[in-house]
């Protein structure tokens, strides 16, 4: 029946690769190569472009506003470290696994009371949270070195093999592999049905219930995998800088994260990864200028953004792309269509 | 005589104010039933009582003779009793291929599958195009939902109930807000419905109440004022009282 295999082909159009995206992933790739001067940033710039993308599974997909991120990628942090500092697990990767296990049973526990309300609610259910790990990592100071963090720690070889180096480069490919593994699974499950399921509850929670889908359920497993993404991103800024502080809870880490988010655009996974990237070099830019006022620049980037973007807010970054394209090929031919809710 | 939904003397409250009043309806399988009453008479209500959104505050309500009356939304839908909603209830960001896509995944338990991609399914395929070709909707099926005309998306509020395949399906005003000249296809889709389905038709619309249904349930302030064939409601005094009284209101 060719309606039926039409469907087929047009229900995987948007779960094929383009040309676009392997572009991406090989430019990503060449700056290991390009760049050996600079792989501690530009691991700084992949953990955050891993925490990012976690936080658009549940805000981009599912539409769950967070403002307490941190916690997991804080639990994850301080579980890698603790794992490395006893001896418990020395292997990285193992260890990078279990703490990423760790914050996503902190997941897990925390989505009944994520799930419950209604944005304004959920705002403060995930502060709080987040806040309340941050004392909690602070009274419990004989665990996590209170203030002044877990210190000594020693990175054993990946799978034994290969040891971190002092200027970054191990660092750098396993945060990449672990940021394009941990990509590929969620681009996966975004272009499932599951996945699809998400969008639909995100824009009408009402009519996905009326369709038969079990929202809370949805909405769970969601949270918990993005609590797993979190705790990895944590995981790997330990294993890659060999300290964990109280401030992988802070507040400023979770507000940073929306951020990177709301200038890279959400719904479509490349949003964390482009934002990472272009908040980090706005960072450096501005600190560059004016040391002491960059964030005063952050926020009028931020607030043009949003008044510019509007409507198109979360896929602002394809706006002139798509436009190019359409002047060229047609309107059919667009990267990826703009959503119309913010 | 099988009894697809009823439902044992039903109330509902918002405060002091009593919005459904101890109903006790019967829906024969296979009926076409139309539950009519002027504005304000609690038909919506009454809708999302049977559907889950709203709890009764006492009374039960039964699908095939099974209590459903404490069931959440989604798992009387894959019971079997399946709605659509007076104001489109659909999601603006998706395309009508992924809308009822998903709503064919759902019904056959893929729903919860998250490393299969969408779309290399076959049955769930097949479904799809069945679908979109008798809604009309496969020219537009990559289109957002957003940006199609106020028809085609009432056309796709129907299929997304269909898709559920419902045994028990409500129509809560199917026809409302669409313009003359999409009307037709509204009603041909409504009128083509299996007749195993059994149809409760919300209605404000005498002409297709009347070119619809069966057997016809009149609601007052809450409470059932008459039931029975077309013709002998049509009859009833009380309900001409009813009509009457509210279009000289309306005048």
């Amino acid at each position: 029946m060719s309606a039926s295999s039409d469907v087929g082909y047009h229900a995987q159009r948007k779960a094929r690769w383009h040309y676009g995206e392997a572009a991406f992933w090989l430019i990503v790739l060449a700056c290991g190569f390009v760049f050996p001067t600079r792989y501690l940033i530009m691991t700084d710039i992949l953990r955050l472009a891993l925490f990012a993308m976690s936080l658009d599974l549940i805000l981009g997909y599912a539409g769950i506003v967070s403002l307490g991120h941190a916690a997991f990628f804080g639990v994850g942090a301080y579980a890698a470290g603790l794992l490395a500092l006893h001896g418990i697990i020395n292997e990285p990767v193992l260890a990078l696994v279990v703490a990423g296990l760790v914050a996503m049973v902190l997941g897990f526990a925390t989505s009944f009371l994520v799930i419950r309300g209604v944005d304004l609610t959920r705002l403060m259910v995930t502060l709080g949270i987040a806040l309340l790990l941050e004392a909690l990592a602070e009274r419990f100071s004989n665990i996590t070195g209170g203030t002044d963090g877990l210190q000594g720690i020693e990175m054993q070889p990946i799978f034994s093999e290969i040891p971190f180096d002092m200027f970054g480069k191990t660092g750098f490919f396993y945060s990449l592999a672990v940021l394009f593994l941990l990509f590929l699974f969620a681009r996966r499950v975004v272009h499932s049905p599951f996945g699809l399921s998400l969008r639909a509850i995100k824009n009408n929670p009402l009519r996905a219930a009326a369709i038969g889908i079990p929202v809370n359920r949805r909405l769970i497993a969601i949270y918990t995998l993005a609590a797993f993404y979190a705790g990895i991103a944590g995981a790997l800024f330990t294993q890659t800088t060999a300290i964990a502080s109280l401030d992988v809870f802070s507040f400023e880490r979770s507000a940073d994260l929306m951020l990177v988010l709301v200038i890279g655009g959400t719904g479509y996974l490349y949003g964390g990864l482009i934002g990472a990237v272009l908040f980090r070099m706005l960072q450096e830019l501005f600190s560059t200028i004016t040391p002491q006022y960059w964030q005063f620049w952050i926020g009028l980037v931020l607030v043009v953004i949003v008044l510019v973007g509007r409507q198109r807010l979360h896929r602002w970054m394809l706006y002139v792309p798509n436009l190019v394209i359409r002047q060229i090929a047609g309107r059919k031919a667009v990267v990826a269509v703009p959503e119309s809710d913010a | 005589m099988i009894i697809a939904l009823e439902t044992q003397s039903l109330e509902k409250q918002f405060g002091g104010l009593r919005v459904t009043r101890d109903l006790s309806l019967k829906i024969e399988q296979g009926a076409r039933h139309a539950l009519i009453g002027p504005n304000g008479a609690g038909k919506t209500t009454v809708i999302n009582q049977l559907t889950g959104v709203l709890k009764p505050n006492s009374g039960r309500i039964l699908l095939e003779g099974q209590d459903i009356t404490d069931l959440p939304v989604h798992k009387r839908v894959l019971r079997g009793l399946s709605r659509t909603f007076q104001i489109n209830q659909l999601y603006p960001d998706l395309t009508p291929l992924e809308t009822i896509g998903l709503a064919v995944s759902e019904r056959l338990g893929h729903g919860g599958d998250w490393w299969r991609r969408m779309g290399t399914r076959s049955d769930v395929n097949g479904e799809i195009a069945d679908l979109l070709t008798r809604f009309h909707l496969l020219d537009v099926m990559n289109e957002q939902t957003v940006t199609l005309p106020y028809g085609k998306q009432r056309l796709l509020e129907i299929a997304v109930a269909i898709a559920a395949k419902p045994r028990v399906l409500l129509l809560d005003e199917p026809a409302a807000g669409v313009p003359e000249s999409e009307r037709h296809d509204i009603l041909a889709v409504v009128g083509s419905l299996p007749r195993d389905v059994t149809v409760l038709l919300i209605e404000h619309d005498m002409d297709l109440v009347f070119s619809f249904a069966d057997r016809i349930s009149v609601l007052v302030s809450g409470a059932l004022l008459t039931e029975g064939p077309p013709e002998q409601v049509a009859r009833d005094p009380q309900v001409k009282a009813v009509y009457l009284g509210e279009e000289a209101v309306n005048v």
